[in-house]
């Protein structure tokens, strides 16, 4: 069995989230390779050569790759997936937007959003936003996954040293192209990856109370996020949001501050370490989760909490 | 220009699931089922496709039983001019459903389908990108502004890190994220309108499709529940709880 590995990469590295999928892979065995296409990504393939298990990386380096358009890069993970028994991807906007088109032109069923490898043929995904768990068998001779990262640990990104080899081949399928991106400046930890994320909700009012929820996460080496209610009153950009149509984050310490608690947001963060609400309604479903529940008014407590850590 | 509009029928997003007793599914039977939240946006942006004189005609079309008539019939309250229903199990696999909404692509020549992102029972996030693979078509997922241009289709798009635009070549898939719209609700008037408004049905055999799968679901379990928490009275003492108890700051 060979895996490969579709790495997702961001300022010219490979991200943290092709961590996680490397080692959703080592527990499915078998050699590991990582993909790197894009353009002028020597020094992606440089550091995912140094990820721990990785055997190989293939590197495919070509103007139509730039941007991971998905009608360029499947033709090419399509090719290249001829000689391998498994195909991850982590469940980023990329791999999500990708794999599904790469399983559809192999005509394999896909697997979304593992959460654990059970066998090489088996894996266990939520459904229903998280209240069910499947466990999934798939019988295709190539398996295409994409891997939900909060679900497997990362390994390190030091001390591999797999081979680097170049592909040649480029697919410019030619009918989309890139016009533009606007992404969201912050010097606070990303996400999905911070150890610690305080949240906040429609109880915040307005944007500019956010403030409060900056102020404590800087003192604390905290992401902020936010509910879907706080993303559609305009309070903060939509990357801030958790759920089930955002992201799904799982530090060891969640601070949610006016969320009431909604399913889908649920789905984003209860697999959280340690969970604790801040919400002066006490009936607020957040407290059912919640291991440390505060009924109060967050005006009050949040610059009381950061005054005291 | 015709758009087509694919729509699943699922479980209301406000019903929080039971896992059946013996691990085959979730309990399905006398839940109420609504159309699928990302679905009800796709037709609102071909609608107002429609209303700006773009669309010149919006299919709405759905893989499943018999009982997503409904959910068709929703549709065409909301606005659509005509259904399709391929009248098929409702537990097909992504690609599946992708294959079939392929044939009715072939038949029915939109310039532009438009898809939800996911439908919130499978989470699959599958089956757009699917449909654009087997057609050959360029993809705007997760799009969160679309504008038709010439024969060119502008999209905004939401990543992880912000917003990406594309440009596109028509004909083209899109699947839709939250903040496309807010979909508008049906009016009385409309649903006995709705009433009369044309459904086809077809199978996936007289398509073609076969219904077969690579994919087995083995369980179902319900998640690992959390241990019950304890409220706090101060912030003091929820500092200290965290620095001594949990130890996570």
């Amino acid at each position: 069995m060979t895996i490969l590995v579709v790495a997702e990469y961001e300022n010219g590295a490979v991200a943290p989230a092709t961590l996680n999928t490397v080692a959703a892979a080592a527990k499915i065995g078998g050699d590991v390779h990582v993909l790197v296409a894009g353009q002028n990504v020597g020094g992606v393939a440089e550091s995912a050569a140094k990820i721990a298990g990785v055997a190989k990386v293939l590197v495919a380096d070509n103007a139509a790759y730039a941007h991971a358009l998905p009608e360029n890069v499947a033709p090419l993970i399509v090719e290249l997936a001829k000689g391998y028994s498994h195909v991850l991807a982590p469940a980023t906007t990329n791999g999500k937007n990708i794999l599904p088109r790469v399983a559809a032109l192999l005509d394999v069923d896909q697997i979304s959003e593992i959460i654990s490898v059970e066998s090489a043929d088996t894996f266990k995904r939520p459904i229903y936003a998280g209240n069910a768990i499947a466990t999934v068998q798939s019988s295709a001779v190539i398996k295409v996954i994409t891997v939900r990262t909060t679900g497997f640990d990362a390994v390190a990104a030091e001390g591999g040293s797999a081979a680097i080899e170049a592909v040649g081949a480029a697919h410019n399928a030619g009918i989309s192209a890139f016009v533009g991106e606007e992404l969201a400046k912050s010097d606070r930890p990303e996400l999905t990856a911070a150890k610690i994320v305080v949240s906040g909700g429609r109880g915040m009012g307005n944007g500019d109370n956010f403030k409060h929820l900056y102020s404590l996460a800087d003192k604390l080496g905290a992401a902020v996020g936010a509910s879907r209610a706080a993303v559609d009153a305009g309070f903060v950009p939509n990357d801030m949001q958790v759920g089930q149509t955002g992201k799904i984050v799982a530090p060891q310490l969640y601070i949610a501050v006016g969320i009431s608690g909604a399913i889908q947001h649920l789905a984003g963060m209860k697999d959280s370490k340690v969970i604790v609400a801040i919400n002066k309604d006490e009936e607020a479903p957040i407290f059912q989760v919640a291991d440390y529940g505060l009924v109060a008014d967050l005006f009050e407590a949040v610059p009381e909490l950061e005054k005291l850590v | 220009m015709k758009v087509l509009v694919a729509v699943k029928r699922v479980v209301d997003f406000n019903v929080k699931v039971r896992v059946k007793a013996d691990q085959s599914g979730v309990e399905l039977a006398s839940v109420k089922m609504a159309l699928n939240p990302f679905c009800e946006i796709a037709v609102e942006e071909a609608v107002r496709l429609k209303e700006q004189g773009i669309a010149t005609e919006v299919v709405v079309v759905t893989v499943g039983s018999n009982a997503a008539q409904e959910q068709l019939r929703t549709a065409l309250a909301l606005g659509a001019d005509r259904a399709i229903l391929v009248e098929a199990a409702d537990d097909l696999s992504s690609l599946t459903i992708a294959k079939a909404l392929k044939a009715v692509v072939d038949k029915e020549q939109p310039r532009l389908v438009i898809l939800g992102k996911q439908a919130i029972d499978s989470d699959n996030n599958q089956t757009g990108q699917m449909l654009a693979a087997l057609s050959g078509y360029a993809q705007g997922t997760f799009a969160s502004k679309v504008e038709v241009v010439g024969d060119k289709l502008n999209v905004t798009r939401e990543i992880d890190g912000g917003l990406q635009s594309l440009e596109l070549s028509l004909p083209a898939i899109v699947t839709t994220d939250l903040r496309l719209n807010e979909p508008r609700y049906a009016s009385l008037p409309n649903i006995m309108k709705a009433k009369k408004k044309p459904l086809e049905t077809l199978t996936p055999s007289a398509l073609g499709v076969a219904t077969t799968s690579t994919i087995k679901t083995l369980k179902v379990e319900a998640p690992a529940v959390r241990s019950a928490g304890i409220k706090v009275k101060t912030v003091a003492e929820l500092i200290e709880k965290l620095k001594n108890e949990a130890k996570v700051i």
